[in-house]
């Protein structure tokens, strides 16, 4: 679900950015770091331990595939939302400079939709509250699988609606979310029984390791599991509904395209028909300037692209080498 | 099992070349980073159907790839995670964007050239980042996240989650490999002890947690950590290699160089 720096616009990259830094900035404020020096080196490592074990092939049993560990809901059972939210940034950008596995202007996407709803919304609204009143073998499982599969869901869900504002894809709507969310149901279920699993054997081994264990005992807190139940509820009716009425406002690429034309903000009114038609006058007005000398026709202007392609190309390498050159002879 | 070796082996490799002698290497971090964003930034903004526009952008990649001597081959196997997504979602835009632009006098789909521009801005971003990472050492990358206020308790995190990385994955590796000998027809771990190798592994890493917090605090660690031993003062150098990037990638983007340039030659 890591997302490339091709698929997201500046200003779309820029807005998930703020997002992110806001949800890090209030990360860093809740789980006090610059006091508790402790848990620097603790979330170090356990990064460090998700991006590993995240190599880790478990058989599906009855397939011929594998599935991997959700990191996000891994890290926020064990040292909470919050430390877990910015260990999770830690993996990502490593993932990112290391192994070009989703971009660095994508980073803000990324961080959001693996790590805000992973660590968030996977901790805070199904894991806390479940646990609330003890922990159970039963409650861990349903708890993990449960997070895993909302967050994925509501991962894949953003990474369409970031992919269709940034305008890259002539892919309709719905057809893209018809895509997406099915599969990463299937792979929430099982990256959820992953996490279960490993998440069980911490419990039967060392409970008080998991987040949540010590605060059994203690009073209602905040959120009752009702209420819980309640947020979750509207949120998946705010989803649903809103799903539903893009879906239906978007019936194909073309009206989807006009309404987004239509639109309040500024990407939205960049992408689709209108764009396509102002690039073609924009082509079409633009190239004659630039066309074999003395012509008109658009294979001159094609040529003149090219060709001046090549020798931005051929004088930029004839640059580095006569720098490298000169560097060399002073060196000498 | 051979995914971890690779990974292992590509985290070593980075630091071999991001140590290296060389004039780029020594650039200011915090310009390289800078110059970096803004050439992904520059390159993602490009209308989508500028493919000559855009292409003018491969100058950046091929200057530094020959300034720092760094094989482009190695790069290309990076753009395995990036090219399949990049693809699906450009792949179709063919078959929905059938309005049609003349090229040459050809009639050529609009959605050809959406699809072209995308893989292009996917292939420049990941060089562009792989630049960065090749010629600066993770410790100098730190240094430029702190001198652009990133709170030090995430800087810190990042980079002892770097470090601890190559141990885990050698850890990761040992454990699937005398597991892949004791089951030699299985191709992952079977899910009856998916629990208890990887929460193994996980309370072994939590015990080495509090090891390195206590070897830290022995050292003298008090919440803060040096990420260089000097400061990295900014040379005229660095000033003049950042203006010159700024200003050739908004010159590309704001005119068509390209063509002004071809047009001289036909």
């Amino acid at each position: 679900m890591h997302m490339a720096d091709a698929l997201v616009a500046p200003a779309v990259a820029g807005t998930m950015y703020v997002c992110s830094a806001a949800a890090a900035a209030y990360s860093i404020k809740k789980v006090r770091l610059e006091t508790d020096t402790k848990k620097v080196p603790l979330m170090g490592v356990m990064g460090a331990f998700v991006f590993a074990t995240q190599m880790i092939n478990f058989t599906i049993p009855g397939t011929g595939s594998s599935g991997h560990l959700c990191g996000g809901m891994l890290l926020s059972a064990l040292l909470g939302p919050y430390a877990g939210f910015l260990t999770m940034i830690g993996v990502l950008l490593i993932q990112c400079l290391l192994f070009a596995d989703g971009g660095l202007l994508a980073l803000g996407c990324n961080i959001w939709n693996m790590a805000f709803y992973g660590c968030f919304i996977g901790a805070l609204l199904i894991w806390k509250p479940m646990m609330k009143k003890g922990m159970s073998r039963a409650k861990i499982i349903v708890a993990s699988i449960l997070g895993c599969v909302l967050t994925l869901q509501l991962g894949a869900f953003s990474v369409t609606l970031e992919t269709m504002a940034s305008g890259v894809t002539e892919l309709p709507f719905t057809t893209f979310v018809a895509t997406m969310q099915p599969i990463h149901l299937a792979i929430g279920f099982v990256e959820g029984l992953i996490t279960a699993a490993v998440l069980v054997f911490v419990y039967e081994a060392r409970p008080e390791l998991l987040f949540g264990a010590s605060q059994a005992e203690r009073k209602e807190g905040r959120f009752s599991f009702k209420k819980t139940l309640a947020i979750l509820a509207v949120a998946a009716a705010l989803i649903g509904g809103l799903l539903s009425l893009v879906a239906s406002s978007f019936p194909d690429g073309l009206e989807w395209s006009i309404e987004r034309i239509t639109g309040s903000t500024e990407l939205e009114a960049a992408g689709g028909v209108y764009q396509a038609a102002g690039s073609v006058q924009e082509f079409t007005s633009l190239l004659p300037d630039y066309a074999f000398k003395g012509s008109e026709s658009a294979l001159g202007t094609t040529f003149s692209g090219i060709v001046g392609c090549l020798v931005v190309v051929a004088l930029c390498v004839g640059a580095c080498y006569l720098f490298k050159f000169f560097r060399k002879k002073k060196a000498a | 099992m051979s995914k971890i070796g690779n990974a292992i082996h590509e985290i070593h490799q980075m630091d071999t070349l991001a140590a290296r002698d060389q004039w780029v290497n020594q650039i200011h971090p915090l310009v390289k980073f800078v110059l970096t964003v803004g050439y992904i930034m520059t390159v993602v903004s490009f209308p989508k159907y500028d493919v000559i526009g855009l292409a003018g952008m491969v100058v950046y990649p091929v200057a530094l790839f020959l300034l720092s001597d760094l094989s482009f081959w190695d790069s290309v196997k990076r753009l395995r995670l990036v090219l399949p997504l990049v693809c699906f979602v450009g792949i179709l835009n063919p078959f929905f964007d059938r309005n049609v632009i003349l090229i040459g006098g050809i009639r050529m789909s609009a959605g050809i050239l959406s699809m072209i521009t995308l893989i292009l801005k996917g292939v420049f971003s990941v060089l562009a980042s792989y630049l960065l990472i090749a010629t600066t050492s993770i410790e100098k990358l730190c240094y430029a996240f702190r001198l652009l206020h990133i709170p030090k308790a995430m800087v810190t995190q990042f980079m002892l989650t770097y470090r601890y990385i190559t141990v885990l994955l050698g850890e990761v590796n040992r454990i699937t490999q005398a597991y892949s000998l004791r089951a030699p027809n299985q191709k992952g771990v079977h899910f009856k002890v998916w629990g208890s190798l990887a929460g193994q592994l996980l309370l072994r890493s939590m015990d080495r947690a509090e090891d390195v917090y206590e070897s830290m605090l022995l050292r003298g660690y008090q919440g803060d950590y040096g990420y260089m031993r000097e400061r990295i003062a900014m040379r005229w150098q660095d000033v003049v290699y950042l203006a010159v990037w700024a200003g050739l990638f908004a010159l590309f983007r704001l005119c068509p160089v390209m063509l002004v340039i071809g047009g001289l030659f036909i």
